[in-house]
């Protein structure tokens, strides 16, 4: 009789398995699409390091090398992507605090009715197709015949350009978005506040705080944990600035301060088909993000209770 | 306004400072809902006035020269009708074949006895972080011979990891574990339990992930901008993406009046589109809002 511990666990989880064949069974569609559509193309960047030709295949390619590698940082539009995609992305993560101050004050509405219909109506934008929103854009910020020249003339003024200028492209993209999201992602930090305990503010209350008090005092730090998750994984995707908005808002105009990385990726990889060149940036794009979330959840496990892992 | 005077009355006695920030708290929100709601009310009443009266800024609060030209010139462009058909297609197989990949794969990994639950939660969560980049996707796509398919829409994107993460703490928390056990006793295996017990026990989650993932599907052009090529498959996203910003309509004008012309009714034609195009989802929301909300919260739950 064979009994040894190793031994023991090798039959017990054969009959786990055995006994469960249909939980496996329900985990095999999703793991088959994702082993077919996500792992195989990572195995495909190496790519990256190769002369890829389509004659030969992703193995059978002749191997480059860091020669992409190079030639990327060696592009003068190296400078234009990384300074676009750093920029626009610290940008739009320097607007991380407006939804938890929107949550904030949300929660101190005390009309109920009212309040619903004030998040209904601010979670809508969200529901906008992004072709649509750049197209609302494009309508409504026209300097000549738009809204917003409207508006200005009103006032004497004349309007700026802002769909078609390389120097406001970043505040018109991240103000849009902060427009379309800040309601919607005002909710997890509502839902959040509704479940702080009401004897704190009780308590709070015989201490002789006023409501506004309580919001700095209790409110605040009970968003902390939230906060700080949502933060990591958002730096996390730091220099991934989303193509979608970016390439539809794109035009000759501006294309000097709306170029970043994704977009370039796109254009080198399936306008002018150069695979090798085009995945070693994507590459490079995706290592620095990695290194950045690695640093960042390594400070918060440091210096606070809330770390991803 | 009224109502923050009225919250104000019904308080119990407060400093005056504070009822003055109260009423500060509905100025902002008034001020919020005017930004909010005004640019999507402009679009409307801009769809039904008389093209050169928006153009020189008289349309503010009503139509002006009220026409409905807007909306007769959407019916001479089949490609817009064709998009909107595709979509609800790729909608509805894409909102079926999402839900019972993700549903079925997160109650397997809900399981507390699953051998290898970490293991293989690992191996789902890993790509929330990582994926092979846009060019090697393309081309394992192409390999598959989905490239300018239907099924390209549909399938191989359908595994949403927020979307298990989210189903799999639902599971947990609210379908109680010795149901399982009773269901056992009487000799019920994995899968008619999942099917006859616990998917009718968890209506609230499954209605949210069905509108996460037909919205999503509603409003994405960026699968068919790079994976699909003939026109007769664009869904409605791309055909709009095509009239509202590359505006390839004007490219096959001539000149002269009637050129004039075309161009008046393009223009006015951007707002019918961008009104019927988001009505759906625009007269879905408030049903579903409620669904909306507490599928966040399910998924701001803490594991």
């Amino acid at each position: 009789m064979n009994s040894s511990p190793a031994f023991v666990r090798r039959r017990r989880a054969a009959g786990s398995i055995a006994r469960n064949w249909g939980l496996y069974l329900l985990l095999l569609p999703a793991v088959t699409l994702l082993i077919c559509f996500t792992y195989k193309p990572m195995y495909g960047v190496i790519i990256a390091f190769k002369d890829y030709s389509p004659a030969f295949g992703i193995s059978g390619s002749p191997w480059a090398g860091f020669k992409y590698f190079e030639k990327y940082f060696a592009s003068y539009q190296f400078e234009i992507t990384m300074k676009n995609t750093l920029f626009i992305s610290l940008y739009s993560f320097a607007t991380f605090p407006i939804p938890i101050a929107f949550a904030l004050l949300v929660n101190q509405m005390r009309v109920e009715r009212f309040r619903r219909f004030f998040q209904t109506v601010t979670y809508m934008p969200h529901f906008i197709s992004t072709v649509v929103l750049v197209g609302l854009m494009l309508i409504l910020l026209s300097p000549g015949n738009g809204l917003v020249g409207h508006v200005y003339r009103l006032f004497g003024a004349e309007a700026p350009n802002l769909m078609g200028s390389s120097a406001l492209f970043s505040s018109v993209y991240v103000w849009s978005d902060v427009w379309q999201q800040t309601g919607w992602n005002s909710i997890i930090f509502l839902a959040a506040l509704s479940a702080i305990d009401p004897s704190l503010y009780e308590a709070a209350k015989v201490d002789g705080a006023n409501r506004w008090q309580n919001v700095w005092n209790i409110d605040v730090p009970m968003l902390m944990p939230t906060a700080v998750t949502l933060l990591i994984l958002r730096i996390g995707g730091l220099l991934g600035v989303g193509f979608e908005k970016v390439y539809l808002m794109q035009n000759n105009l501006n294309i000097s301060g709306s170029e970043v990385i994704s977009t370039y990726v796109y254009k080198i990889g399936l306008l002018s088909a150069q695979y090798s060149f085009s995945a070693a940036i994507n590459l490079f794009n995706t290592v620095i993000n990695f290194v950045l979330l690695l640093l960042v959840n390594h400070i918060a496990r440091r210096y606070s209770d809330n770390s991803l892992w | 306004m009224e109502l923050a005077a009225s919250a104000i009355r019904r308080a119990p006695k407060r400093r005056s400072s504070d009822s003055l920030l109260e009423g500060l708290l509905y100025v902002w929100a008034a001020f919020v809902l005017l930004i909010t709601l005004y640019p999507l009310y402009f679009i409307v009443i801009a769809s039904f006035s008389d093209p050169s009266a928006v153009g020189n800024g008289q349309v503010w609060v009503w139509p002006k020269g009220f026409t409905l030209e807007g909306y007769k010139e959407l019916l001479n462009h089949s490609n817009i009708w064709v998009g909107y058909r595709n979509t609800i297609f790729y909608t509805a197989v894409g909102t079926g074949i999402g839900l019972a990949v993700n549903l079925s794969a997160a109650y397997a990994l809900s399981r507390k006895d699953l051998f290898g639950r970490k293991a293989i939660t690992l191996f789902f969560l890993f790509t929330m972080f990582f994926n092979g980049g846009l060019i090697p996707t393309f081309l394992t796509i192409r390999d598959f011979g989905l490239y300018n398919s239907f099924w390209v829409m549909v399938l191989p994107f359908a595994v949403g990891v927020f979307d298990i993460i989210v189903a799999r703490t639902f599971f947990q928390n609210s379908i109680p574990a010795d149901l399982w056990e009773s269901a056992q006793i009487d000799g019920c295996g994995n899968l008619r339990y999942f099917f006859q017990f616990v998917l009718p026990l968890s209506k609230a989650v499954v209605s949210v992930l069905a509108l996460w993932i037909a919205v999503g599907h509603w409003n994405s052009y960026f699968g068919a901008l790079i994976y699909l090529k003939d026109e007769s498959l664009y869904p409605l996203q791309l055909v709009l993406r095509n009239i509202l910003i590359t505006n390839q309509m004007q490219s096959s004008m001539g000149s002269g009046e009637a050129a004039e012309i075309a161009l008046r009714l393009a223009n006015l034609m951007r707002y019918s589109v961008i009104i019927v195009s988001t009505i759906p989802i625009m007269l879905a929301y408030p049903f579903v809002q409620k669904h909306f909300n507490q599928g966040v919260m399910i998924g701001a739950v803490k594991q």
